[in-house]
């Protein structure tokens, strides 16, 4: 799915989050939104899933207006920061949930439920590990769960804030690498969004300097650090 | 530097010496014998003074009877009204942003700053006779002042904090991120409640609804004013239990002490058991 952002700006109150912004995404890019924080990116990552309505502007996918389409209707697979999972549930149920939340004519039977979450945990190469309560799982495990219960929904695109984050610099090397390939086997238009430039250039086709609620530039990785359009992009990307 | 030898210690850091250990914790257990046990202990060997059969028949009396009936009624209703209500402010108070938050969390303790005499008092003045709302319900035949209708609103005043102010450090604490994550796998916001809020609440919900429930059945500053103390029809068990006293009738007025004191205590050990059947889950649910 492509997706389109025409001069989307979020006020918070009196606090301007963010200023007019544009930019397109093609379909099946894996895209990462780059800034500092307060720059904007998670208010512009949360206004594409639904879980904030711009101020003004629009948002369309596959060229369709979908500004004030709810969150439910999107199917936008979300990872949250500190993954979201629900503690109360066993892995398996919280990949399942998406499935089971589904209206009954959509819903799947519980043995093809199954089927589902087991070929998922396969794909995030944990087989074993769908009768453990989130707690019981290390960061990383917990993130990869997190991605799956996104991938559950079969989601239209996949949204993801500070996916590594809390995660030591190892595992995060892991995981980017993990992030990748199942962007590659899925072929979902992706979103990060991420403050380390480092992630950034090393796994996205393309990256989004944000700043102060504006976008600063967007460009190949190579072409941000060799022509970078401003001095923040400049001082940022190779800080 | 190096051959500056330190005195090992032997025992961990965290422990005291042992005079000191034992003078605190005897002086715990000094306290938790007179501040809680000696009292319960004299409530139900009062009641026993004449042995079991003059303490059951003076359960047995019609008074006494109805004034059981009328205390478990009240708490009937008012507890799951507070659920609701608690449940209500907390998922607003914790879950959302509006103007006028601040002044919600305030009202809602307001209870517990307003003595419960008052309180009485104040639904006394609204809903009494003098009052044009008092005479309005008068002239259409309901009784508000003096009458069941009255206790339970007095009690649902009083009673009113204690799930919300369980359950907002909880959710709180939980932050929004679990509903937003329901919500992008598709769930509506019901299911959203049902499946990943109220689960996640359950244990904060039951301490409130149990601290409610004590509350409900034990209030007597309001329901005594706004009750009028109608022998048989508007006395709650500890207005009975006042007016026995005041009789002389002490052998009654414990054993109904003693009922109303065992009411607490099978709520207690209720949940106890419930936490105690649910203990695997519950630590392996629980955050580190």
């Amino acid at each position: 799915m492509f997706v389109e952002i025409e001069e989307i700006a979020k006020e918070f109150g009196a606090e301007r989050a963010l200023h007019p912004v544009s930019l397109s995404i093609p379909s099946g890019a894996l895209i990462a939104l780059l800034g500092p924080s307060g720059s904007g990116k998670t208010t512009l990552l949360r206004i594409l899933a639904g879980l904030e309505f711009p101020t003004s502007g629009r948002v369309l996918f596959n060229g369709e207006d979908a500004t004030g389409m709810s969150v439910q209707q999107r199917r936008a697979g979300f990872v949250f920061q500190h993954y979201a999972l629900f503690r109360h549930m066993t892995v398996f149920e919280n990949v399942a949930y998406g499935l089971r939340a589904r209206k009954r004519k959509e819903r799947p039977t519980d043995a093809e439920i199954g089927r589902r979450v087991n070929r998922l945990l396969d794909l995030i190469q944990l087989p074993d590990i769908g009768p453990r309560y989130p707690s019981q799982l290390s960061g990383g495990q917990r993130q990869r769960v997190a991605l799956a219960r996104a991938l559950a929904i079969e989601p239209r695109m996949l949204l993801l804030d500070e996916p590594f984050g809390a995660l030591d610099a190892k595992v995060r090397k892991e995981l980017r690498q993990g992030l990748r390939e199942i962007h590659d086997t899925t072929g979902l238009t992706t979103v990060f969004v991420t403050h380390d430039q480092e992630e950034a250039m090393e796994l996205a086709d393309l990256v989004v300097v944000m700043s102060m609620g504006r976008i600063e530039q967007v460009g190949r990785p190579g072409d941000i650090r060799a022509r970078p359009a401003s001095e923040f992009v400049r001082a940022f990307t190779t800080a | 530097m190096s051959d500056i030898a330190y005195p090992v210690r032997a025992n961990p850091v965290t422990t005291e010496p042992r005079l000191a250990r034992y003078i605190l914790i005897g002086t715990v257990v000094v306290l938790i014998a007179i501040l809680l046990f000696a009292p319960l202990i004299a409530v139900f060997s009062e009641a026993l003074r004449e042995g079991w059969s003059a303490a059951i028949s003076s359960l047995s009396e019609p008074d006494a009877r109805s004034a059981i009936q009328l205390t478990l009624l009240v708490a009937a209703v008012v507890v799951p009204l507070n659920a609701v209500f608690g449940i209500a402010a907390a998922w607003a108070i914790t879950k959302f942003d509006f103007r006028g938050k601040a002044f919600l969390i305030t009202l809602i303790d307001l209870p517990f700053s307003v003595s419960p005499v008052v309180a009485g008092l104040a639904l006394v003045l609204l809903f009494g006779s003098n009052s044009a709302l008092g005479a309005w319900f008068i002239a259409h035949d309901m009784k508000i002042v003096f009458a069941l209708p009255g206790i339970l609103l007095a009690t649902m005043f009083v009673t009113f904090p204690f799930v919300a102010r369980e359950l907002i450090p909880v959710m709180m604490e939980q932050g929004r991120a679990e509903e937003e994550a329901a919500l992008t796998l598709g769930a509506s916001g019901w299911r959203t409640f049902f499946t990943v809020t109220l689960p996640n609440i359950r244990w904060a919900l039951l301490y409130g609804v149990l601290l409610c429930n004590a509350r409900a059945m034990g209030e007597f500053g309001a329901v005594a004013v706004i009750s009028g103390k109608i022998r048989g029809e508007t006395t709650t068990m500890p207005i009975m239990i006042e007016m026995l006293y005041n009789e002389y009738l002490s052998v009654a007025a414990f054993s109904l002490a003693a009922a109303l004191a065992m009411l607490a205590l099978v709520t207690l050990l209720l949940k106890s058991l419930l936490e105690w059947r649910y203990a695997d889950l519950l630590s392996a649910t629980r955050r580190h």
